[in-house]
């Protein structure tokens, strides 16, 4: 159900990403998705990698400020209405949205959205009572 | 008197009529030969009417004439030297902040009394033959070095002189080699407790006890930071190079105000504007006599550094007395949109925040003719969640402890970690990129 996420802190300033992006890849480490959330001093890259762990510590020995976050994963039907039909559902079982982002699946017909609930456990039980599709990381990554 | 006692501090427990009566005889010592070897001692002296005769009980000293850091740059290099060149052994030289250096002799006596008050310094803070001193204080012209190691010979600790600098070596030292004590800055400190914490050991698992921290000045916080992190006693050792080196005092295991050696060091409390003697308790500028130099003697040397006399015994039994943690070098004051601010208060008010570490910079810029002073926090695991809202919240409870503290806003930048230049001597806390004025002085 649930789905790590590495945040990692940066200034905003020119080089800072990329720096993140060339310590992954010289781990040989592939990021599935990401979101960046900044302000006009800093920022919080957002990553969702197979092999989290191996991530936070290559990031750390890099001297980053990694952080690790449950987050879930849900297939929305890539049509008008899928993602309304979603948050109607959580905002019905009192769940609020921290932040969330999404990704849309190379040929396949339902898109995938990462969200941060702010009750996650609880947001387990609504969305699953709704009989809403939540992947497991085993079945996000399959993907 | 204990019976652990070493034979060389017992000056330290000195009853306090024979301490004033040993003062009194080594101020006119003093003053005699600063009168007959000092061209400049002399003519102020001459200027006042005033014969070392005149000396008489202790509190004459307030007839004397004082002695400004312009007067040791004014002189250079031996101008302030009371004994022929070749009863000189040794030299060392602190850099001055414009500038010539400042040149300081020391005789073999002069030597032998250094590493006599470095012993009883390191024994105050608990240290005792047997121990191992891992010594990286910076050797050479810095007296920090060379001082420290010779008083933990003479107390028969086992001393590495592995000086500044070098982090994997001193981590691996430390590892290896049975260090039970180290000395160096208090930042350098925190330094490798980040780095051996970043090498997977945690730092409480070595076998370091002992810190003697000095060299720049460090806040209470910092020590209940170093001492959490590292699980190590740390002690605060207070000299200057005008005076002798490091040795002219330091904390007892109490760890409540520096313990001065009055035997070697006679000290008063003046007000910085008026050079008036204030009591015991009120703060003010401390000023030292040296009463047992012969190379380098200095009447009345204007410190600058803030601090005030602690008034009545020490818990540990010692006599000579002390001083509390000095508050600030008044060279370091900032003076910013007219308010006085000084970096020890900047960090006593981030360490407040609780997960803040102390890697911290404060940058002075000029803008439109306004003095602009920001203060730049490296982000931490602890600190750093994942919202942005408790990253705001950060900055603004470091902003608002800085404000509380200082009665100053002043911004705060998170900035990534590791990105702080890291010293291996003293910290450089302030980067001053105001358009250079003048020095006036």
């Amino acid at each position: 159900m649930k789905l790590k996420q590495l945040s990692v802190f940066l200034e905003n300033r020119p080089g800072h990403l990329s720096h993140v992006c060339n310590v992954l890849a010289e781990a040989g480490l592939d990021i599935v998705t990401m979101t960046l959330a900044d302000t006009s001093e800093f920022g919080i890259l957002r990553l969702i990698i197979r092999d989290w762990k191996r991530a936070k510590d290559v990031l750390q020995s890099a001297g980053f400020a990694v952080n690790m976050t449950d987050v879930m994963a849900i297939e929305v039907a890539d049509e008008p209405g899928g993602l309304e039909k979603i948050l109607k559902k959580a905002e019905a079982g009192g769940l609020s949205v921290e932040y969330m982002y999404a990704f849309a699946c190379k040929p396949k017909k339902n898109a995938l959205i990462v969200i941060r609930f702010d009750d996650l456990t609880r947001a387990s039980k609504v969305m699953t009572h709704a009989g809403i599709g939540v992947l497991s990381a085993a079945e996000f990554y399959a993907e | 008197m204990e019976p652990d006692i070493h034979p060389e501090s017992i000056p330290d427990y000195l009853e306090s009529g024979e301490l004033r009566r040993l003062q009194l005889a080594r101020l006119q010592d003093t003053v005699q030969r600063c009168y007959n070897n000092v061209d400049i001692f002399r003519q102020r002296m001459d200027e006042r009417v005033l014969k070392p005769s005149d000396i008489r009980t202790l509190n004459d000293v307030a007839k004397l004439p004082f002695t400004q850091k312009t007067d040791l740059r004014d002189t250079y290099p031996y101008g302030l030297f009371a004994v022929p060149m070749k009863e000189v052994v040794r030299l060392h030289a602190s850099s001055g902040t414009t500038g010539k250096p400042i040149v300081v002799g020391y005789t073999k006596d002069d030597l032998d009394v250094w590493s006599s008050v470095m012993l009883r310094s390191f024994a105050a803070a608990g240290m005792q033959s047997g121990d191992v001193l891992q010594n990286a204080y910076g050797y050479g012209l810095f007296t920090g070095g060379l001082g420290a190691h010779y008083g933990a010979e003479r107390l028969g600790a086992t001393v590495i002189p592995i000086s500044g600098g070098n982090t994997e070596r001193q981590i691996l030292v430390m590892k290896d080699f049975g260090v039970t004590a180290i000395c160096c800055t208090p930042s350098y400190f925190i330094h490798l407790i980040e780095k051996v914490n970043a090498g997977g050991v945690q730092f409480e698992e070595l076998g370091v006890k002992i810190g003697i921290f000095g060299a720049e000045p460090w806040t209470e916080a910092m020590r209940e930071y170093i001492q959490r992190e590292s699980g190590i006693k740390a002690f605060d050792i207070y000299g200057l190079s005008e005076i002798i080196g490091p040795g002219v005092g330091i904390e007892c295991v109490e760890q409540n105000g520096l313990h001065i050696f009055e035997d070697h060091f006679l000290m008063e409390i003046v007000n910085p504007e008026t050079g008036e003697i204030l009591a015991d308790g009120t703060e003010g500028e401390l000023v030292i006599t040296t009463l047992t130099k012969q190379a380098f003697p200095m009447i009345r040397y204007r410190t600058h550094d803030i601090t005030s006399i602690i008034a009545g015994r020490c818990a540990c039994g010692r006599t000579v007395r002390r001083i509390k943690r000095i508050r600030s070098r008044s060279d370091d004051m900032m003076i910013i949109r007219g308010v006085n601010v000084f970096p020890s208060q900047i960090e006593a008010a981030l360490l407040s925040i609780e997960e803040a570490v102390p890697h911290y910079q404060i940058l002075l810029t000029r803008k439109g003719g306004l003095d602009q002073i920001e203060v730049q926090v490296e982000m931490t695991g602890e600190m750093f969640g994942d919202r942005i809202r408790e990253l705001e919240s950060v900055q603004k409870r470091l902003a608002q402890a800085i404000e509380h503290t200082v009665g100053l806003r002043v911004p705060v930048h998170l900035v990534e970690p590791h990105t702080i230049l890291r010293s291996e001597g003293k910290a450089k806390r302030v980067i001053d990129q105001r358009s250079k004025r003048k020095d006036v002085r």
